[in-house]
């Protein structure tokens, strides 16, 4: 594709993107956004770049990460107390303050940038150890480290400690929500689609045979780890400055990296497409059983275990597999190339 | 001198619980290579089956030693029976799937565990009759109840029971054997299916004598109570060795050393990041666990 | 590494794009009219709450202390010539996120005139945004970090906020038992006990007393033996211990175990039927209160009867404090005579209401000013009883 034609599309989805998150904010005419729908369109945008991020290292590198929390915690408590630290420095960089849109902008940015870096070093923290650890043993330790993370955020009263990081000052919006989601597909899918993606299939398939065909495998976990981890990282800025959604270590422990896993696992663990589906099932779901909820209190979550459970049963390649979504599924049955070998 | 040795003796109790539990782990992972997420949550069952057996014996008011053993072998069968069936029913179909299936699974059936204990015995902790009177032994500034030494006593004759069991028994052979390779034990005419569903039976059967003691000691019980206990008595196998008995008594006994370490000293307030610290720790130097053998990796 | 290729969106990425704004098209609603409350039918007020999750016990405890509240007012007829009261309750799953959630559900689908919530401090001030965004009052029956009720004017509170209680404790302790030497056991998960725990530094030191670095526990550990020992080899006078019943028992217990005989205290959270679990370890423990079972008072004991009946054990103080709230709320309602935000909002800041947790008079920061009492615990014939000390009263 060529450059001009690449910005021609990024362009494009700018607009359409400021276009939107006009009409959240605003309204049009007599029209505006139900507010508590908006909210959970924005926890979408938020949980698919999570899920899709963790698919990197799950589901295409095929390494086995439950610590996906931790990243985010670190990532969005950096990026959180940039803005409550040096914003308003910040802003005044861009001749604005935080509620003029330059300035909010640039400081979201900046946070953004912030928060990605210490998640994306919190990566390297962990991928490091990962390459002497395989399967199992792997899952533990980051899981282990997400745990770490949680007990040491607990113990810093400057960002609020078991309160919460409640002093975030909400910058988030539907624009920069999305905008990082679509850039976190965009980034994730090229890099599925490049050497570094065949070489990340290569270790998912068997890494001792990839080592032995010369791949480095060392050098392509780490990087996997980092940017997902920043990617997370990015996430975690994001959901931590949204309206009314402060920071918790409390709820960023072990219980939300396995719902981020579970995102990845309806859908498909290794299809792009089927994390943006897992993630959008699995975030309208809990919201759309609120009135079962009401009428068997606590039910609701243990339905959810048993989906997990049935899931792994059945169905364990998720919804789509390993494929993604394309024009193929509009074919008429029968002409469909078989796809991963053999007839499904 | 009085405190150190104070607590050493908490940090050996502590690290008892951690054993007990770890032992089931650590068997079942050494068969079946699966982690038991719902390991833990076996565990609570286990204090929530004491509870209604104790409290249908109205043992409140009239507590025995003699009821009390029975009451816990009661929790112990209950939880055998609930191992096997959690092993047939949710992990043998996943079998020979891929790990991270079966260990998704394991999640699965420990949030299973925790949520319906919710719904069913409700969130709020109930209080464990007192089935054996607490006593407290002096010996010059040092405290230990009665429980904690039975708690001790207890983990260490499992610990030989175990082994004896795994190393001189026949079913034990069988239970290595199928630890080294499944499909050749299969062929050599032992019965995995009952030899897995033993090994199970076993570990819950352990996890639930640790619930019931726990809940001796330290009468509150409620159906999250397995979470952190479960997660650190894996990290105590770990620690040990994973599928090494010995090793994961050690493990426990370390995990809760160094815990009560920790809260003695101003950082106390990260004990619970104690114990991961420690696995990864352990993982980066020697995975294999300080008892365990480091095997090479077969391609 | 090798140049990659750009790759934009493909055709799954259109797919998925056209669904997304499908997705937004199906949200838009009208936007809602400028006219002021609906003048009939049934009243719908909100709830949130831990139901499920850590918090569960709390969530379920103040869930039960709204609904006895909600049934005994319908029961008398309701409010506004005879609306009956319809009570909405959502569960948090004890996440501050779902909190927002839920509440942004309440108040702008459900369009309840009030929510009632929460327990966890971090969680009231996740949602307490959302309640003064749209102008919906929202009163918190246990919430007490200061914070709170500073996130706008239409954040209430009925009950003591932590500067408040640590004072009394730190007064009591220092000047009724003449402790100079205190040491702190706080729970660092719960929010209420950090800010106790702070309050209660400030002000005995304030008086002159030393206090003890805190030491810390976690919500649901069972073994303190560690950290006591260590508090114990520092010889304090006393022992606050700032957290919940539930480690509060096993606190007592295990500090009795190692010989530890000082006295223990505690705030409101120790007030709650698993308390029993510390059995005689409890005596010589003295704790800050509002409530009290025994309390002869017709208003409590009417409310702990009723209680029993219903749900088949004792109330604790996050179930009084919950059915409070409702009272407070009916009452504002039926002064003002209107179900209208802004309208309510000034009827609660004059809210003067007798409650079974004490006086419920809201002052001019949202909070009540209503005296504590310090009560020695006791544990006689395998029950607990709170015996009244002393009164201390706010300044």
């Amino acid at each position: 594709m060529s450059a001009a034609r690449k910005l021609f599309v990024v362009i494009v989805t700018t607009a359409i993107l400021l276009g939107l998150n006009w009409i959240f904010e605003y309204g049009v005419g007599d029209f505006q956004v139900n507010p508590y729908y908006a909210r959970i369109i924005n926890l979408i945008g938020i949980n698919i770049t999570l899920a899709v991020s963790l698919n990197l290292i799950n589901g295409l590198a095929g390494q086995f990460s439950i610590g996906h929390a931790g990243f985010m915690a670190v990532g969005g408590y950096t990026a959180t107390y940039v803005t409550v630290y040096f914003g308003r420095q910040l802003a005044a960089l861009a001749g604005s303050t935080l509620a003029g849109a330059a300035g909010a902008s640039l400081v979201m940015v900046l946070s953004l940038i912030a928060g990605a870096l210490a998640a994306a070093l919190a990566g390297l923290v962990v991928g490091i150890p990962s390459l002497r650890l395989k399967g199992d043993y792997l899952a533990i330790v980051t899981l282990g480290f997400g745990e770490i993370i949680r007990v040491v955020i607990l113990n810093i009263p400057s960002v609020g400690g078991a309160t919460g990081f409640t002093d975030a000052i909400p910058i988030t919006n539907f624009f920069w929500i999305f905008a990082m989601a679509i850039m976190t597909i965009v980034i994730v899918r090229n890099i599925a689609v490049s050497t570094f993606g065949r070489a990340l299939t290569a270790v998912r398939a068997d890494e001792i045979a990839a080592e032995a065909m010369g791949v480095d495998t060392t050098r392509y976990k780490v990087l996997a780890f980092v940017i997902s981890a920043g990617l997370a990282g990015v996430a975690g800025g994001l959901s931590g400055q949204l309206f009314a959604n402060p920071l918790n270590p409390q709820n960023l422990n072990f219980v939300k990296s396995i719902e981020v896993i579970v995102m990845i696992v309806l859908g498909g663990i290794g299809s792009i497409t089927g994390a943006v589906f897992g993630a959008t099932t699995l975030t309208i779901l809990p919201e759309a059983l609120r009135t079962f909820d009401q009428q068997f209190p606590g039910l609701r979550m243990v339905l959810y275990a048993l989906l997990l459970i049935l899931l792994m049963i059945f169905r364990p390649q998720g919804l789509f597999g390993r494929r993604e979504l394309g024009w193929s599924w509009l074919r008429l049955p029968g002409r469909r190339p078989a796809i991963d070998g053999g007839v499904r | 001198m009085d405190t150190f040795l104070q607590q050493l003796i908490n940090g050996l109790s502590l690290g008892a619980i951690y054993a007990l539990v770890a032992l089931g782990y650590t068997m079942v992972y050494g068969v079946l290579r699966l982690i038991n997420f719902a390991h833990g949550d076996v565990y609570m069952l286990g204090a929530f089956a004491g509870y209604f057996i104790a409290n249908a014996l109205k043992l409140d008011a009239n507590p025995s030693v003699l009821w009390a053993i029975l009451v816990t072998m009661g929790a112990m069968a209950v939880c055998a029976v609930v191992g096997i069936l959690i092993e047939r029913l949710a992990y043998r179909p996943v079998r020979h799937h891929s790990r991270l299936t079966s260990l998704i699974t394991a999640i699965g059936v420990s949030l299973l565990l925790e949520y319906g204990g919710q719904v069913v015995f409700g969130a709020t902790p109930r209080f464990f009759p007192q089935m054996v009177r607490s006593e407290i032994y002096s010996l010059g500034g040092v405290q230990i109840t009665n429980q904690s030494l039975l708690i001790i006593v207890v983990s260490v004759v499992m610990m030989f029971g175990l082994h004896f069991i795994v190393h001189r028994t026949k079913i034990g052979k069988a239970m290595r054997a199928t630890s080294f390779n499944l499909s050749v034990a299969t062929l050599m005419g032992i019965n995995t299916d009952f030899v897995i569903a033993f090994t199970f039976a076993l570990g819950s059967a352990l996890a639930a004598a640790a619930g019931v003691l726990v809940a001796l000691a330290i009468p509150r019980i409620d159906p999250l109570m397995g979470l952190m206990t479960g997660l650190k008595a894996f990290v105590a196998a770990v620690l040990g060795g994973i599928g090494n008995i010995p090793g994961a008594m050690l493990g426990g006994m370390l995990i809760g050393l160094m815990e009560t370490g920790l809260g003695a000293t101003a950082y106390s307030t990260y004990r619970d990041a104690v114990a991961f610290g420690v696995l990864i720790l352990i993982l980066l130097v020697r995975p294999a666990g300080i008892l365990g053998t480091a095997g090479p990796e077969k391609v | 590494m090798q140049h990659m290729k750009f790759v934009a969106f493909g055709r799954g990425g259109l797919v998925l794009a056209s669904a997304f704004l499908l997705l937004i098209t199906v949200a838009c609603e009208r936007k809602p009219g400028t006219g002021g409350a609906e003048t009939t039918g049934d009243i719908v007020v909100g709830m949130y709450g831990s139901l499920t999750g850590d918090g569960a016990s709390f969530g379920q405890s103040s869930r039960e202390g709204t609904e006895l509240a909600v049934e005994e007012i319908n029961g008398a007829g309701g409010l506004l010539g005879g609306r009956k009261i319809k009570l909405l309750v959502e569960d948090d799953q004890s996440k501050p996120e779902e909190a927002s959630n839920a509440v942004t559900k309440l108040v702008t689908q459900n369009k309840v005139v009030a929510v009632l919530g929460e327990v966890a401090s971090r969680r009231s001030l996740a949602a307490a945004p959302v309640c003064q965004k749209y102008m919906v009052p929202m009163i918190s029956p246990s919430s007490t970090n200061e914070r709170v009720t500073q996130v706008g004017d239409y954040i209430f509170r009925v009950c003591f906020i932590d500067p408040f209680q640590g004072e009394v404790l730190a007064k009591f302790a220092y000047n009724d038992l003449k402790a100079r030497k205190v040491a702190i056991l706080k729970d660092i998960q719960q929010d209420y006990s950090v800010g106790l725990t702070d309050s209660v530094m400030k002000h005995f030191t304030a008086l002159g007393g030393q206090v003890l670095d805190p030491v810390s526990y976690s919500t649901g550990d069972s073994d303190f033996k560690a950290v006591l020992t260590q508090v114990r080899s520092q010889k304090p006078d006393a022992v606050f211990v700032t957290g919940y019943y539930p480690e509060a028992a096993i606190i007592a217990r295990q500090a009795r175990e190692l010989g530890m005989k000082m006295p223990l205290l505690g705030g409101d959270g120790w007030v709650g039927d698993a308390l029993k679990n510390g059995r005689e370890a409890l005596n010589n423990s003295f704790i800050s209160n509002h409530y009290s079972g025994d309390n002869p008072d017709p208003v409590v004991q009417n409310f702990v009867t009723a209680y029993r009946a219903k749900f088949s054990r004792e109330p604790d103080a996050i179930a009084a404090l919950a059915y409070d709230a409702v009272k407070v709320l009916a009452d504002a309602i039926t002064r003002t005579n209107s179900t209208d935000g802004p309208k309510l909002r000034d009827a609660l800041s004059h809210a003067d209401v007798p409650g079974v947790t004490g006086r419920l008079k809201i002052n001019a920061l949202r909070n009540v000013d209503k005296p504590a009492v310090i009560q020695e615990v006791t544990f006689v014939n395998g029950e607990v009883k709170f015996v009244y000390k002393t009164t201390i009263n706010p300044n």
